[in-house]
């Protein structure tokens, strides 16, 4: 008997046992090694995060992860302060709202530039997809322009509107309207139903994975806007959350450890939306080839 | 229940004309079955009676009034599409009772009718599942359950049947059949399936092309076909076609030369059509002989394959209980009342 034919059978026999292990790849090692890296450097923020909320101000310049003496005297500290609650309630109806917009009409406008045939159809659809080239940044100054004009300056309604419908959302929208068969909307068209009722009623049931990706996608984009809040609202009453815990920073001294602390309560809606829905951001960011 | 009637009807994408002048009268209570090779026009005929696509020329009427410019609820038409088309996300009960959404009845009044269409379909036990949860079979009942609650003038199908196995093809067919028996609604159906077009309907339209090559009852289709495309369209297996020639009062074809009562100019080609029925495999010196190339074991029946020289085969029945050899000579006869002669456009001569 060959080395060969020794070394297969007590293969199949540790097989048999149950005892067989393959060997290992060193490539796995490689990706494995990769992806622990890749998951220290998302994680560690959070982790810092969290660990700074529990410090007192003379520790918070110290690496320790574990705080020496934990407290949670920054959570009643900025809980207690009216504000703070203000600000979570601001961000709560803008994230809100605007995502209930967004989905709405990205979908309403994704819905027809998919499936109905009409002059410039394809150019109303790449116009609005080349508004995604554009970096929020370079469209902060029209906005503002708007607001200013309009006056909703120091408004909700001035800080939603640049988010009420998106391109993005246009766009992935459209996509999931392709899979849907057209069978579906005739057969509503013939048992009698209007083309709104069709969409309504046939056609947004059958792309519900899409729509949860969606609305997840732009809740949390809203919830963690900085930028447009930060420029359109100068009463503090007005603030969303990440926009008023910057007032944490004065102009002598940042309060890192109340800063942190806003930050983690701040996380808490994302994090329960991120584990109720997890299995729809997954599907979205699958199904749209898309970074989330 | 209503009449059908399409009048010069066409159907233009551009200036690509897929349809030519179709002319159809369907009467009242009449199964109808369209039926054609893929691309024939069928189905853009059935959309266009349904208002789902639009009339280039020519006019549809419903019972006799013009619907061209009517949208398909209007039309008090149903149409069963191929994917079925019902609704994932809604119960049977709910997908059955989707066309009553805008009828105005009363909530007890529609949950009747729909118990009164899940029983004529034997389907009050599933509604309240799901389609997921259904067999092909059942999700076919549920798309006629849809287009029965209306109790609309006329039932369109769309191929209905295209993706049922088999067996279960045979069973709805036969239920459909039933079911017009019983409601006597005005039916047009489009199939691709020559089997469904000859068992179900009263009348068959065999169309090529965009053009209607014949209506009539599916027997006169397959006995009288008015061309070569209908003759070798309808039948299974198909027509045996042979070129001929009329030449001294006698036929000649395939090498060989027979006595037949015809009134032709002399030297005349044709082309002659034989129903693999009618050519019988026989002990007795017949029509033509050959050598058996293939044999097709059907059962009750053996289609035999068979090389009659000059590089033509023709396909003839055998028993199946008794079948012949493989590469055996045999004889083939055949009653020349059962020939099908076409002149050289494939027009039949009567």
């Amino acid at each position: 008997m060959s080395d060969a034919e020794i070394k297969v059978s007590a293969e199949g026999l540790m097989r048999q046992t149950g005892t067989y292990k393959p060997p290992r790849d060193p490539m796995q090692i490689v990706r494995w090694t990769l992806l622990f890296m890749g998951a220290v450097v998302m994680v560690m923020p959070l982790v810092y995060m969290l660990s700074a909320s529990m410090k007192y101000p003379h520790e918070m310049f110290e690496m320790n992860i574990i705080p020496r003496e934990p407290t949670f005297e920054n959570y009643a500290l900025v809980l207690s302060d009216g504000r703070f609650l203000q600000w979570f309630v601001n961000s709560l109806i803008i994230a809100i709202a605007t995502t209930v917009s967004a989905v709405f009409f990205d979908a309403l406008v994704g819905y027809t530039l998919c499936k109905f045939d009409f002059r410039g159809r394809y150019i109303i659809f790449i116009a609005i997809l080349s508004t995604l080239m554009i970096p929020t940044e370079m469209l902060v100054l029209p906005w503002y322009m708007m607001s200013l004009h309009f006056g909703w300056l120091d408004t909700y309604w001035g800080i939603m509107f640049p988010g009420l419908m998106t391109a993005f959302g246009t766009f992935l929208m459209k996509q999931f309207f392709e899979t849907v068969p057209d069978d579906f909307l005739e057969a509503a068209r013939i048992d009698g139903l209007n083309e709104f009722q069709i969409w309504w009623s046939v056609a947004m049931p059958l792309v519900t994975p899409a729509l949860s990706a969606l609305a997840i996608f732009i809740f949390l984009g809203n919830w963690t806007a900085f930028i447009w809040p930060l420029i359109v609202t100068t009463d503090q009453s007005l603030y969303t959350l990440p926009v008023g815990l910057t007032t944490f920073s004065v102009e002598q001294s940042v309060q890192w450890e109340l800063i942190m602390t806003g930050a983690a309560l701040a996380t808490i809606p994302t994090l329960i939306v991120f584990l109720v829905f997890q299995r729809y951001i997954i599907r979205g960011v699958a199904m749209a080839g898309l970074k989330g | 229940m209503a009449t059908v009637t399409l009048r010069n009807l066409v159907k233009a994408y551009g200036s690509t004309e897929v349809l030519h002048a179709i002319n159809l009268d369907v009467a009242n209570g009449e199964f109808v079955v369209l039926v054609g090779p893929s691309g024939c026009g069928k189905s853009t005929t059935l959309r266009m009676i349904a208002g789902l696509e639009e009339v280039s020329a020519g006019e549809i009427l419903i019972d006799d009034k013009v619907v061209n410019h009517l949208e398909p609820k209007q039309r008090n038409i149903a149409m069963v599409f191929q994917n079925y088309a019902i609704y994932p996300h809604l119960t049977v009960r709910k997908n059955i009772g989707f066309g009553l959404r805008t009828a105005k009845m009363s909530k007890a009044d529609k949950d009747r009718r729909i118990e009164e269409v899940a029983a004529i379909l034997s389907m009050t036990d599933y509604l309240e599942r799901k389609p997921s949860q259904l067999s092909g079979g059942q999700r076919q009942r549920v798309a006629i359950g849809r287009a029965m609650v209306r109790d609309p003038t006329v039932f369109l199908f769309d191929e209905p049947l295209s993706n049922l196995d088999a067996q279960l093809r045979t069973q709805m067919r036969l239920e459909i059949k039933k079911l017009h028996q019983r409601v006597g609604n005005t039916i047009i159906f489009v199939t691709h399936d020559q089997v469904e077009a000859m068992t179900m309907a009263d009348r068959i339209v065999i169309m090529k092309d965009g053009h209607i090559q014949q209506i009539g009852t599916p027997a006169e289709g397959f006995h009288k076909p008015a061309n070569t495309f209908v003759a070798q369209f309808i039948g299974a297996p198909s027509m045996n076609m042979l070129d001929a020639r009329w030449h001294g009062k006698r036929l000649h074809m395939a090498g060989e030369e027979m006595s037949v009562d015809l009134s032709l100019p002399e030297q005349s080609a044709l082309t002659v059509g034989i129903r693999p029925d009618d050519l019988l495999v026989s002990d007795a010196p017949g029509v033509f002989s050959g050598t058996i190339n293939v044999l097709e074991p059907l059962g009750a029946e053996t289609l035999v394959y068979v090389d009659i020289g000059n590089g033509q085969e023709v396909i003839a029945k055998a028993s199946g209980r008794q079948p012949p050899a493989l590469g055996a000579r045999v004889n083939l006869s055949l009653d020349p009342a059962n020939m099908h002669l076409f002149d050289q456009t494939g027009k039949a001569i009567a």
